[in-house]
C-alpha cells in the first residue's frame, strides 16, 4: 500500500464543458436582458432607439439561451450535474429550513455539490426560461395563435421578465459576494477548505474516492 | 510522481480531467444525490403556471390595469410606469437618434401631386384653424391610453391649401428622424379626425412624443401617427411605410386590422 498522500489543496468542481455552457448561457442572457431593458424602459428606449435592430437581437438571443445547455448534454459532467441539481435530499430540506430561519451557521446548512438554494434557482429558472420561450414565440410569430393568446402571452412575458430580472440580479449579486464560487466557475477548481465549509457533503465524496483508491 | 498544482497526479481519474485538475469528482452516487426530483417538479410547475397565466391573463390584466392605473395617478416617483401595463405611453423610435427641432428649425413641406407645394413653419401651422380631439390611443402592441387630447391642423386643410391634382390617390408622410415613413389613402387623409398635431394633453407636443409636430390618425393604430413629421407628399399610389414593410397592415383601423379586436377609437 502506497503512503497516503496529502489531500489536494484544490478540488475539481466544473469541467471545461460546464464552464463554457455557463459562460455562453450567461452571455446570451445578458444580451437578452439588456435588449429587453432597451425595449422596455422609456429612458433607455429613448437613448438607444433602433427599435427594429434591438427587437431582432432580443428575439435571437432569447431563442438561443437554451442552446448551450442542449449542446452541453453531450458532456457526461453536465448531465451528472443536472442530475445533482434535480435531486432534493433530506439535507436540502435542512438547508432550506435554516435559510428560512436566517440561520447562517454552516453546521445547520448541509449541502452537496449544490446547496438547496442553488437547486431551487436552477429549477425555477429553467422553467421560467421555457415559459419565456413559449410566450416569446407567440409574440414573435403572430400567426401562430389567435389574438387573445398573443395578448395573454405579452402579459405573462412582461411580468415573468420582471420576476426573472430580480432573481437573476440576486444570482449575480451572490456571485459578486463569493469570490471562491466565482473562481470555481472561472477556473474549474475550488479551495478544499472552502468546499468543506460550503459544500461539506460534496467535499466528503473526494475522501470516499481516495479511500477507494487506497484500498 | 508528476505533480500539478502541488497535487499528486495519481489522484486524477485516468486522463479524463485536464492537466490542472488535481482531483476529478467521482460519479454522482454518493449520499448527496438521492432524493425527490424537485428540480423537475419546479420546471413542470413553472410550465403549468405559465399555462395558467396564459389562460387567466385577460382577467388578471384587467384587474392589474385598473389597480396600477389608479396607483400611477398617485405615484410621485413614476416607478409604476416601469411596471408592465402600468399605463401611459411608451417611447418607440426606429432611428438611432432624433434631432430636436423648435420654432426656428422646424419645417413641414407639402409637395407631390399638388398645384401649390408649400413649406410651413411652426408659427404658420399655429396660425391655422386648430381642431381638438379627445380619443383613446391604441398601440398595436397592446397598450391603450384613455381619453388623450390632441390638437392641431386638419390634414385635409393642408391638402386643400395645396390643391390636390387629379390622379392623386394617396399621401406619404416622412419624418425628420430620417427613417420613419407612413402613408394613407387620399380618402383616409381627408377624414376630419386626421390631424397634424401640435399639442397633446393640452400642452405643446414634446420631443419624446414626436414634437414639435406629428401626424395624428385617431381611428387607426398608433404607428400610423408618425412622430416628428416633416414631409407630406401626395402620390399616385399607397407606398407602405416603415412598419408596414415589416408586416403591419396599411389600413390600420383599430379593432379591424393586424389581427386585433380592440375597441375602435373613432
Amino acid at each position: 500500500m502506497p503512503p497516503r498522500s496529502e489531500p489536494p489543496a484544490r478540488l475539481r468542481r466544473f469541467t471545461r464543458a460546464e464552464r463554457w455552457v455557463h459562460r455562453a448561457t450567461a452571455g446570451l442572457t445578458l444580451l437578452c436582458v439588456a435588449t429587453a431593458a432597451c425595449l422596455y424602459v422609456p429612458q433607455l428606449a429613448e437613448l438607444v432607439g433602433r427599435r427594429h435592430l434591438v427587437v431582432t437581437v432580443h428575439e435571437w438571443s432569447g431563442l438561443l439561451i437554451p442552446a448551450p445547455l442542449l449542446l452541453g448534454l453531450a458532456s457526461r459532467a453536465v448531465r451528472a450535474d443536472l442530475g445533482r441539481l434535480n435531486r432534493f435530499g433530506p439535507h436540502d430540506r435542512r438547508w432550506l429550513k435554516a435559510a428560512l430561519r436566517r440561520d447562517t451557521r454552516h453546521a445547520s446548512r448541509p449541502a452537496g455539490k449544490f446547496n438547496a438554494g442553488q437547486k431551487l434557482y436552477a429549477g425555477w429558472l429553467a422553467g421560467a426560461v421555457l415559459v419565456m420561450l413559449g410566450t416569446g414565440l407567440l409574440m414573435w410569430f403572430t400567426g401562430l395563435a389567435p389574438l387573445v393568446w398573443r395578448t395573454s402571452a405579452t402579459f405573462v412575458h412582461d411580468w415573468l421578465a420582471l420576476a426573472m430580472g430580480v432573481v437573476i440580479a440576486g444570482h449575480v449579486a451572490m456571485a459578486l459576494a463569493r469570490p471562491e464560487s466565482r473562481r470555481g466557475m472561472r477556473t474549474g477548481t475550488v479551495d478544499r477548505a472552502w468546499a468543506e465549509v460550503e459544500h461539506p457533503l460534496w467535499a466528503r465524496e473526494f475522501h470516499h474516492r481516495r479511500d477507494l483508491e487506497n484500498e | 510522481m508528476t505533480e500539478t498544482d502541488g497535487a499528486p497526479r495519481s489522484l486524477a481519474l485516468g486522463g479524463r480531467g485536464c492537466s490542472n485538475c488535481p482531483v476529478t469528482p467521482p460519479p454522482p452516487t454518493g449520499p448527496a444525490d438521492g432524493g425527490a426530483p424537485v428540480g423537475r417538479r419546479l420546471v413542470l410547475g413553472m410550465l403549468g403556471l405559465g399555462a395558467a397565466g396564459l389562460a387567466t391573463a385577460p382577467y388578471l390584466q384587467k384587474g392589474l390595469e385598473s389597480f396600477l392605473g389608479a396607483a400611477a395617478d398617485k405615484d410621485p416617483t413614476g416607478l409604476t410606469g416601469l411596471l408592465p401595463n402600468g399605463g401611459g405611453f411608451r417611447y418607440y423610435s426606429v432611428a438611432s437618434s432624433v434631432p430636436r427641432k423648435g420654432p426656428d428649425t422646424y419645417r413641414l413641406t407639402v409637395d407631390g401631386l399638388v398645384d401649390r407645394p408649400a413649406t410651413y413653419t411652426l408659427d404658420d401651422l399655429r396660425a391655422m384653424r386648430q381642431t381638438r380631439l379627445v380619443r383613446d390611443v391604441q398601440c398595436v402592441t397592446g397598450w391603450r391610453v384613455p381619453r388623450t387630447p390632441f390638437e392641431g391642423v386638419r390634414l385635409s386643410a393642408l391638402l386643400a391649401a395645396a390643391g390636390v391634382r387629379p390622379g392623386a390617390k394617396a399621401v406619404r408622410f416622412t419624418c425628420f428622424d430620417g427613417t420613419y415613413s407612413e402613408s394613407l389613402t387620399l380618402r383616409q387623409a381627408g377624414r376630419a379626425d386626421v390631424l397634424v398635431a401640435l399639442r397633446m394633453r393640452d400642452e405643446p407636443l414634446g420631443h419624446a412624443h414626436g414634437g414639435p409636430a406629428r401626424l395624428y390618425v385617431a381611428p387607426m393604430y398608433f404607428y400610423k401617427s408618425a412622430k416628428w413629421l416633416s414631409g407630406i407628399t401626395v402620390t399616385s399610389e399607397v407606398r407602405p411605410g416603415y412598419w408596414e414593410k415589416r408586416g403591419y397592415d396599411v389600413d390600420a383601423w383599430v379593432g379591424r386590422s393586424n389581427g386585433r379586436d380592440d375597441a375602435p377609437t373613432v
